[in-house]
């Protein structure tokens, strides 16, 4: 039995240096923009929800806002607590954001244009590893945390740095997994044009042939390890400001903890733009197809792939002022006893039904009911008892041994 | 070295440039006013005690141990998954074999309770410890 993968014969080709420079810096430009302007939209939508203004006083509708902040960052005193470690203290928050921002490089925006005879792919980088680039580039943004954690030399950013190592690589592993079966189906690529185009197409004539579809366990999965990835809630607990103030960037002000914030923001984006490649087939949309190369068509899809990216940043934007935070061991046992098992289970499951050449719908079914059975062992899986259970457990049997 | 390389190398250092170049324009004109105070750290205005860089719990070390070992079995798979449609049924075989390696340190782990992150307590408790969160309220 042997499949070939889909190829495009417009993938063999390569971009001019030209086009490389202009694309990188281009696309610089905008995701900084968009990651500054996302700061705004997160406070316009903590306002929707708790029904206030938000920010309204720079610029109509406060537009100016993060303008505004940037400026205010840049003139901040900056405070160094005495005993930090200067020099890892200064790599932290340049390093966290560096790896943020260079994943977005091997994300397919807008397929292929034509300017001037000459054919542009809308793509900085096309690797043929591009999925294991962003998992391996990905997992380097923990190295900051531990080393602001470390380097502060303060209890909170220690505490911060610790508790989030342990469930940033906790989450690391069903996200592999997650990844891996979406390689197994998408025809076994690791480059993400190919991804794209494995979606491309319709079933029955007007549904998109999107991952998500046929592989919703592993979206549930992806999602949850991204918002855990990026250290949002319900997975803020590196920074949860009730307990720890401000986590592994208590003790960084000005410009460098701008960059912290800079860099939560630019993994929520890139984040959404890589689940929207994989999952919600990247650009396709009804009516655009991999041959329209001309200009405009560059930029629907370029729209569409904002535009899905947009729709998921403001989901997780929601689920931030409407969720709770979890219990650390909440966290642990979520990862380890909940999505690490599931995630090997969909791996199997796929590559069996791979092997049968089961249509997708088999597929859709299989991750429906693995969703559904791992929710149902859930009801079962009891927490262990902690120790303050004890003690109130046993406060309350001798209150009712005294005055019964 | 290829275009596509160039244009991540390019990527990395233009996200280099702007990271150095915010701090150095942040540097330049900010106002630097020292005084000893500013240089404790945030404890909540208390007077700090010892040094921060202390013990911590044993549970750390565990959980980044299992990760090693699980992200290089992910690792692995990788290229597993890019040939698999070339020889399924082998693949899967092999799939299945190498699951059930990992399959029993996996059940080893959570039989032992090294999953678990408040293991320590429970651990005392060996009785009673399959009760859940509701008891609290009961």
């Amino acid at each position: 039995m042997r499949i070939n993968a889909t190829v495009i014969p417009s993938l063999a080709m390569s971009n001019s240096l030209l086009a490389t420079l202009v694309l990188v810096v281009a696309v610089f430009a905008v995701v900084m923009g968009i990651v500054t302007y996302l700061t705004l939209l997160e406070r316009k939508v903590a306002a929707w929800i708790q029904d206030r203004y938000g920010p309204n006083r720079c610029g109509p509708l406060g537009l100016i806002q993060p303008l505004a902040d940037a400026v205010k960052m840049l003139f901040k005193e900056e405070f160094i607590p005495a005993r930090a470690d200067r020099w890892l203290y200064l790599i932290a928050p340049m390093w966290i954001i560096v790896p943020a921002l260079v994943a977005v490089a091997v994300v397919p925006l807008a397929g292929t244009v034509e300017i001037a005879g000459q054919f542009v792919r809308l793509q900085i980088a096309d690797i043929n590893v591009g999925l294991l680039y962003i998992v391996g580039v990905g997992s380097l943004s923990v190295y900051a945390v531990v080393l602001g954690g470390w380097a502060s030399n303060s209890k909170y950013s220690f505490l911060g740095g610790l508790r989030s190592t342990a469930q940033m690589i906790s989450y690391e592993v069903p996200l592999g997994l997650t990844l891996l079966s979406l390689v197994l189906v998408s025809g076994g690529s690791l480059r993400l044009e190919e991804i794209v185009a494995h979606q491309s197409g319709y079933w029955w004539g007007w549904l998109p042939r999107w991952n998500a579809f046929t592989q919703p366990l592993a979206l549930v999965i992806f999602f949850t390890c991204m918002l855990a990835e990026s250290n949002r809630l319900p997975f803020d607990l590196p920074e949860a400001e009730q307990e720890l103030v401000g986590g592994y960037h208590t003790e960084y002000s000005s410009m460098k903890f701008g960059m912290f914030m800079m860099a939560e923001y630019a993994h929520v984006l890139v984040s959404s733009m890589v689940l929207a490649v994989l999952f919600l087939g990247g650009w396709s949309f009804w009516g655009l197809r991999d041959e329209q190369t001309a200009w405009y068509f560059a930029l629907a899809k370029l729209a569409v792939l904002l535009g899905k990216a947009g729709l998921i940043i403001f989901f997780v934007m929601q689920i931030r002022w409407t969720l709770p935070r979890f219990r650390f061991d909440q966290v642990m046992r979520l990862a380890w006893k909940g999505w690490i098992p599931a995630a090997l289970a969909l791996l199997a499951a796929n590559a069996l039904l791979l092997y049968w050449m089961a249509p997708a719908l088999v597929y859709t079914l299989a991750n429906v009911a693995l969703l559904a059975l791992f929710v149902f062992a859930g009801q079962f899986s009891r927490s262990p008892v902690t120790g303050r259970q004890l003690s109130l457990r046993a406060v309350e049997s001798e209150l009712q041994t005294t005055n019964p | 070295m290829t275009w596509a390389v160039m244009g991540i190398t390019l990527f990395v250092l233009l996200g280099v440039a702007f990271v150095l170049g915010s701090l150095l324009a942040g540097k330049l004109i900010r106002p630097s006013i020292p005084h000893p105070q500013k240089g404790e750290i945030y404890e909540c205005g208390e007077p700090t005690v010892g040094d921060s860089r202390i013990q911590f719990d044993l549970r750390f070390y565990v959980v980044a141990l299992v990760f090693v070992i699980f992200d290089v079995e992910v690792a692995l798979l990788y290229p597993w998954a890019r040939v698999y449609l070339q020889n399924a049924r082998t693949a899967f075989v092999d799939l299945l074999f190498f699951f059930g390696v990992l399959l029993v340190g996996f059940a080893y782990l959570w039989r032992f309770g090294y999953l678990d992150w408040v293991r320590s307590s429970a651990g005392q408790q060996r009785g009673g410890q399959t009760s859940g969160d509701e008891d609290i309220a009961a």
